[in-house]
C-alpha cells in the first residue's frame, strides 16, 4: 500500500487517469452483515436452551466401590435404555463409600423418586449363572428399577448386587423363616415340581438372632400355587437315603446341588388351596420328608437318665416311640450321682406328641374324660406304669448310632414316677443291645476262667511225647516191621509151597493119615477086645484068641508108629 | 519498507483524489460522486476509497465467530469408540488426553493451532478494530504487521477440522474402533471460517487512517 502511494505519488500530474464509471446501483446496507451474528446468537441461545431443557434432575449415588465406573462415560440404564450418564466420582468425607454424581435425562425425571434402586451391572460369575457378559465389552453401567413412590429425592444408597426381582414384576413375594440358612443365597431358585418359577430375594436373620427369614419372590402366573398350606424345603445339596427299598438319590436340579435352592408344594391329602396372600409367612422346612410330614404342634421336652455310657447317641438322633419317630435328641449331658457314686448320663429330648396321630387325639380325649389335667402328664404316668420306658438302641450296626426308643416293655421293675417333674423324667431300661453285651461279656468272662495256657502247656507236653514216640516208631519199629513183614512173607511163601498139592508134605500128611486111620482101627480093635475080655490086660492074650497075643508087644511099635 | 514510526507524512490516495481498483489495480481519478456507485472503467468491478463497512462487517464477523467459539470449545468435536470404550472429547479435553498418554509435542501443536491460533485473531482484530476506530497512530506499523499475521495464521486453524475429517473417514473399523465427528467440529469450524472473513472484510488500510491526517 505504501508502494502504491509511492507510486501514485510518483506521477501527481498525470491527468490522464481514467475515471470511474458512475453507476446508481443497488447495494445491500451494510447493517445486513449483523445478520450473521444474530444468526450465531440464536444458534447459541438454541444451544443452550437445549441443554437446559435437556437436563434433567441431577441424583447421587452412593456405592461401596467405583469400580468399573467412569465419569462423563458410564451410562446409567432402565431395561437396557440409556437414562443419564455418570458425571462425577467422588469419595466421600469419611472415605469409606464413593459418591457417584449422576445427570439424568429430562425424560427420566420419575426415576429421581423414592423407592428407585441403582446397582452397578458387571459381569457377573456366580454359581448359579452368568450375568451381565455383555459388559465385558461395554465396559459396566448403573441399572436402573424405578419404584411406585412420586416422593423426589436426590440422594440413592446404590446396591451393591442387582435385586433379584424387578419393580412390577408379575408375581408375589414371600417370607420363610428356617433356623439358618444353609447353602441358600440370594438369587438361589425355588422350586416347584422341579421347575423354577421364583428366587430369593433377600434374607436376613431375624431380631432375635434365632432363626433366619429369607424373602423369596414366585414369578407370575406361578405364585398362584403357593396357598396357605403349602410346605417349603430347602433343596439344596444331594438327598441320598439308604432303606428297604435300596439306595435313594435325588437332588432337584444340578445348580441347587451347588447353589442351593428350595422346592415348595401343597401337601397330599385336603387341604386349604387358597393362594396364600402377598408376604405370606411360612417355614422353611429341612426336606421334604419333615416338611411333608403332618405339623408337629407344639414341642414337649423330657429327660431320660442312662447309666450306661452313651457312645453313639448324638444330639439330633431319633426318639421313636414304638418305631414312629416323634422327636429328637438335643442334649446329653453328664451327670454325678453322688449316692452311687456313678455318673449317669442325663439325654434331653424334646417329642411333638401330635406326631403320634390319632393315637394321641384319643389319648387325649381319654385324658379329659378322665378329668386328668391335659398336658398329659398322669397319662404319661399310667403308661410308664404299664411298662413304658426308653431304652437306647442300635440303630446301625455298622457305625453304632443310637436312638432312644420308648417301648412298653414286660417284666420291668416298677418305678416311681415323679409327674411334677420339669422336665418329665422318663424312666429308662437296659437296651437290647445293653443286655446283649452283658451277656456277651458273661460269655467273656467265662471263657476267661477256661486254663488256656495250662491246657495249651499239657497239650504241648503231650505232642512232645508223641513226637518222640513216632520218632522211634519211624526209626526202630518201622525197620524191624519191614524184616518181620519179609519173615512172614518167606513164611507164608513157605506154606504155600507147604500146601501145594503136589508137595511131599500133602503125600505124607495122606500117608500119615492113613497110618492113623489105620492105627485107629486097630485101637478100636484092641479096644473091642479089651471090652471083651478085660483079663487080657492081667493074664494077657488068650492062645485061642489068634490076634489077641500080638496085643500087647505090638502095643508100643503101634503107639511109636503113629506119629 | 523504510518508512519511519512517523508515516502520516506521506499523503494517502485519497487526497490525492485517486482510487484504485481493488481487482485489476487500475488507478482512476476520483469521481465526486461518492454514494458508493463508482466502478472500475476496465474491469466493471466496484471501486471504494476504503472497503465499505469495514468496521461492521469485521465487528459483526468477529463477534459471530466468538459466539460459535463458545461451543465449539464446550461440546465434544470427536467421538473415538474402541472395542470396549466410547470416549468423547472436546479440544481441551483431547489436548489433555494427548498429554497425559505422552504425545506432548502433539498437544502442543493441536493447543496453539486449535486454542490459541483462535484466541489470537480475536485478541488481534479486536485490537486492530479499537484502535483504528479511535484513528490512533498509535504503534501503526505494528498494527500492519500484526494484520498481516491474522491473515497468514488464519488458516492454520482448520488443523482440527481436518484432523477429524481425515480420522472420521478413515478409522471405520465399525466394532473395533470407529471416529464420529460430533457437533462441535462444525461450531469449531464455523469460527475459524468467520474469524477468517473477519479478518478479510477488515481494511488494513485504516490502520493509517489516524484522526490527525484525515479531516
Amino acid at each position: 500500500m505504501t508502494d502504491e502511494s509511492s507510486n501514485e505519488l510518483g506521477k501527481p500530474e498525470r491527468d490522464e487517469l481514467p475515471r470511474p464509471v458512475v453507476k446508481r446501483r443497488r447495494r445491500f446496507s451494510a447493517s445486513l452483515i449483523w445478520l450473521v451474528p444474530a444468526l450465531a446468537a440464536v444458534i447459541g441461545i438454541s444451544l443452550i436452551i437445549n441443554s437446559l431443557l435437556q437436563a434433567g434432575p441431577e441424583i447421587t449415588i452412593t456405592f461401596l466401590t467405583a469400580e468399573g465406573l467412569d465419569a462423563g462415560k458410564t451410562p446409567v440404564k432402565y431395561k437396557n435404555v440409556v437414562i443419564g450418564k455418570v458425571d462425577k466420582i467422588s469419595l466421600s468425607e469419611d472415605r469409606s463409600h464413593v459418591k457417584v454424581r449422576v445427570a439424568l435425562e429430562k425424560s427420566a425425571k420419575s426415576f429421581a423418586t423414592d423407592g428407585t434402586r441403582f446397582w452397578v451391572v458387571r459381569p457377573r460369575i456366580g454359581i448359579g449363572g452368568v450375568s451381565g457378559i455383555d459388559t465385558l465389552l461395554s465396559g459396566a453401567f448403573i441399572g436402573a428399577d424405578v419404584g411406585d413412590s412420586q416422593t423426589s429425592q436426590e440422594d440413592f444408597q446404590g446396591l451393591e448386587t442387582p435385586p433379584a426381582v424387578n419393580h412390577n414384576a408379575p408375581g408375589r413375594s414371600f417370607v420363610l423363616h428356617s433356623d439358618d440358612l444353609g447353602s441358600i443365597d440370594i438369587g438361589s431358585p425355588v422350586y416347584y415340581r422341579r421347575i423354577q418359577v421364583g428366587r430369593v430375594v433377600s434374607y436376613r436373620l431375624d431380631v432375635d438372632g434365632k432363626g433366619v427369614s429369607m424373602q423369596i419372590f414366585i414369578d407370575g402366573p406361578n405364585d398362584k400355587f403357593v396357598t396357605t398350606s403349602t410346605r417349603f424345603w430347602n433343596a439344596s445339596g444331594v438327598d441320598v437315603s439308604l432303606g428297604a427299598d435300596g439306595l435313594k438319590l435325588n437332588t432337584e436340579s444340578l445348580a441347587t446341588v451347588i447353589a442351593g435352592g428350595m422346592a415348595f408344594q401343597d401337601p397330599a391329602g385336603p387341604h386349604d388351596s387358597t393362594p396364600a396372600g402377598q408376604d405370606a409367612q411360612f417355614q422353611l422346612f429341612a426336606d421334604q420328608g419333615t416338611a411333608m410330614a403332618p405339623p408337629d404342634g407344639t414341642p414337649r421336652y423330657i429327660r431320660m437318665r442312662f447309666e450306661k455310657s452313651m457312645r453313639g447317641l448324638d444330639v439330633n438322633a431319633p426318639v421313636e416311640f414304638l418305631g414312629v419317630k416323634i422327636g429328637n435328641v438335643v442334649s446329653v449331658r453328664l451327670d454325678y450321682d453322688e449316692k452311687t457314686q456313678s455318673f449317669p448320663l442325663i439325654v434331653g429330648a424334646v417329642v411333638y406328641p401330635q406326631r403320634l396321630g390319632s393315637a394321641y387325639d384319643k389319648l387325649q380325649a381319654l385324658a379329659k374324660a378322665q378329668g386328668d389335667n391335659p398336658d398329659m402328664t398322669q397319662m404319661m404316668s399310667r403308661l410308664v406304669d404299664h411298662g413304658l420306658r426308653a431304652q437306647a438302641r442300635t440303630g446301625n450296626l455298622l457305625t453304632g448310632q443310637l436312638y432312644i426308643s420308648m417301648d412298653f416293655i414286660k417284666n420291668t421293675p416298677k418305678v416311681a414316677f415323679d409327674m411334677n417333674a420339669r422336665p418329665l423324667m422318663i424312666p429308662t431300661a437296659a437296651g437290647s443291645f445293653d443286655k446283649l453285651q452283658e451277656q456277651a461279656a458273661e460269655i467273656v468272662d467265662k471263657i476267661d476262667k477256661i486254663p488256656f495256657e495250662a491246657i495249651g502247656n499239657n497239650l504241648n507236653q503231650t505232642l512232645a511225647g508223641l513226637s518222640a514216640t513216632l520218632k522211634q516208631v519211624n526209626g526202630k519199629t518201622l525197620p524191624e516191621l519191614d524184616t518181620t513183614m519179609k519173615g512172614v512173607q518167606k513164611t507164608v511163601n513157605t506154606a504155600g509151597d507147604a500146601l501145594s498139592g503136589d508137595s511131599p508134605l500133602q503125600q505124607n500128611l495122606g500117608n500119615t493119615l492113613e497110618e492113623v486111620q489105620r492105627t485107629a482101627r486097630s485101637l478100636r480093635v484092641l479096644v473091642d477086645y479089651l471090652g471083651d475080655h478085660p483079663e487080657a490086660l492081667i493074664r494077657g492074650r488068650r492062645p485061642d484068641a489068634k490076634p489077641a497075643p500080638s496085643t500087647t508087644p505090638t502095643h508100643p511099635p503101634q503107639q511109636g508108629s503113629k506119629p | 519498507m523504510s518508512a519511519p514510526e512517523k508515516v502520516p507524512a506521506l499523503p494517502r490516495a485519497a487526497d490525492l483524489g485517486l482510487i484504485g481498483c481493488h481487482v485489476c489495480r487500475l488507478v482512476c481519478r476520483e469521481a465526486p460522486d461518492d454514494d458508493g456507485g463508482m466502478e472500475c472503467p476496465r474491469c466493471g468491478s466496484a471501486l471504494h476509497r476504503r472497503k465499505p463497512a469495514s468496521y461492521t462487517r469485521t465487528w459483526a464477523l468477529l463477534l459471530a465467530a466468538f459466539m460459535m467459539y463458545v461451543p465449539a470449545n464446550l461440546l465434544p468435536i470427536m467421538r473415538t469408540a474402541s472395542l470396549n470404550d466410547v470416549d468423547d472429547n472436546t479440544i481441551l479435553s483431547g489436548v489433555k488426553e494427548l498429554w497425559v498418554n505422552g504425545s506432548g509435542d502433539l498437544a502442543v501443536i493441536v493447543f496453539v493451532a486449535s486454542i490459541m491460533v483462535p484466541m489470537l485473531k480475536f485478541l488481534v482484530l479486536g485490537t486492530l478494530l479499537i484502535s483504528s476506530q479511535r484513528r490512533t497512530d498509535w504503534a501503526q506499523l505494528q498494527r500492519a504487521k500484526l494484520y498481516r499475521l491474522v491473515e497468514f495464521i488464519g488458516y492454520w486453524s482448520m488443523l482440527d477440522v481436518f484432523v477429524v475429517a481425515l480420522l472420521s473417514a478413515l478409522v471405520r473399523f465399525n466394532v473395533l474402533s470407529r471416529v464420529e465427528p460430533l457437533p462441535g467440529v462444525i461450531f469449531f469450524g464455523l469460527t475459524v471460517v468467520l474469524t477468517m472473513l473477519a479478518s478479510m472484510s477488515f481494511d488494513p488500510r485504516l490502520i493509517w487512517d489516524s484522526r490527525d491526517s484525515d479531516d
